[in-house]
């Protein structure tokens, strides 16, 4: 593929491609917790917050963030409220 | 003399080690120091054949630890240069062979007689690996700018530091700075973040090693021009001597073409 097409097309880099794969596949090598057992705390963390709040569960996002220092669960729950909001 | 014991070591096969093995061992004695450079992959020796001295061997290390001769034997010289020397794999045995302690005897004794031993791991995690660890001064891990090589390069230096021996250095091997700049090349940057680790080296591709494995010539015994993975491989010797040597800047190698390429790339 020439640098034309990627002109005109503005394909993600291969190498970014690897590169956020890699990290990916590190985090988990790294933790031995599998993608598998996220999404089952992804589950119980909605289950938990619907019983008081209004969760938008497809777009909550929980992330496993390795490094050899430490690990890190984030998690994004976006929730629908209404009333006192502007 | 108390010799520093090198193990170079990547996880995954194919990635260079034995001819980073052969190259820095070659350039350390170029710089005038007495080397050994020992294969450890018992059963796949390679580091012979690399080096250009398959032809000479009599004992192998499998010899020097079951007593059937002295270590000073074993020791294959390298003519072409006054204070290197190869101590060989045995190659109808397999890893359970040797064991850790075994390793750590023989360099115990070698440290008396030279200034490095670099040793040639074979891949993998298992026994070979461990024996090639654990006489360890310091470790230095190969990887290629691709993802197999890096992931397993990421589980080498775990296994490292748990057995600390640590920190390693790493060596990049095979870069093709052409293939970095129009985005298709996992970046020295990208790899550096991935691994938190200190670099040592980084050798572009290079047909000559090809050619001067062919003739069993270390390539960094020949002085081509300053781009070249010969260069590289003696930068990374007076990296270990303690030499402050900027990386190669493979950009300047490029030819106009390239680097317009990597100018007009498509906006993020």
């Amino acid at each position: 593929m020439g640098w034309l097409d990627r002109f005109f097309k503005s394909e993600e880099k291969s190498s970014s491609v690897a590169k956020s794969r890699l990290q990916m596949v590190l985090t988990h090598d790294r933790s031995s917790i599998s993608p598998g057992l996220i999404e089952e705390i992804k589950d119980d963390i909605i289950k938990v917050i619907a019983k008081r709040l209004e969760v938008d569960p497809d777009n909550v996002v929980v992330n496993l963030t390795t490094t050899r220092q430490e690990s890190r669960l984030v998690a994004e729950i976006p929730i629908h409220v209404n009333g006192r909001n502007r | 003399m108390s010799a520093k014991v090198i193990t170079v070591t990547s996880g995954k096969g194919g990635v260079g080690k034995t001819t980073v093995t052969a190259n820095l061992a070659t350039a350390l004695a170029m710089k005038g120091r007495k080397v050994v450079a020992m294969d450890s992959d018992i059963g796949l020796r390679n580091l012979d054949v690399v080096m250009g001295l398959e032809n000479r061997i009599v004992y192998d290390l499998v010899d020097v630890i079951e007593g059937r001769c002295r270590l000073r034997q074993a020791m294959i010289k390298d003519k072409r240069l006054p204070e290197l020397y190869l101590i060989p794999a045995a190659q109808t045995r397999d890893k359970m062979a040797v064991s850790p302690s075994d390793m750590v005897l023989v360099c115990d004794q070698l440290r008396e007689e030279v200034d490095y031993v670099v040793i040639d791991s074979p891949a993998g995690i298992e026994r070979g690996f461990r024996n090639a660890l654990a006489p360890a001064d310091s470790v230095i891990i190969v990887t290629n700018p691709e993802v197999s090589a890096v992931r397993d390069a990421d589980r080498i230096i775990g296994l490292i530091e748990a057995e600390e021996k640590g920190p390693a250095n790493l060596i990049v091997n095979r870069l093709k700075p052409s293939m970095v700049a129009r985005g298709d090349m996992l970046s020295i940057e990208d790899i550096l973040e991935i691994l938190a680790i200190d670099l040592i080296g980084v050798v572009p591709e290079d047909e000559a090693i090809l050619v001067s494995t062919n003739r069993g010539t270390p390539v960094a015994m020949n002085a081509t021009n300053s781009a070249s993975a010969s260069q590289a491989f003696r930068n990374v010797a007076d990296r270990l001597e303690g030499d402050t040597v900027p990386l190669i800047d493979f950009n300047a190698r490029d030819g106009f073409l390239t680097r317009l390429r990597s100018l007009v790339g498509s906006p993020k």
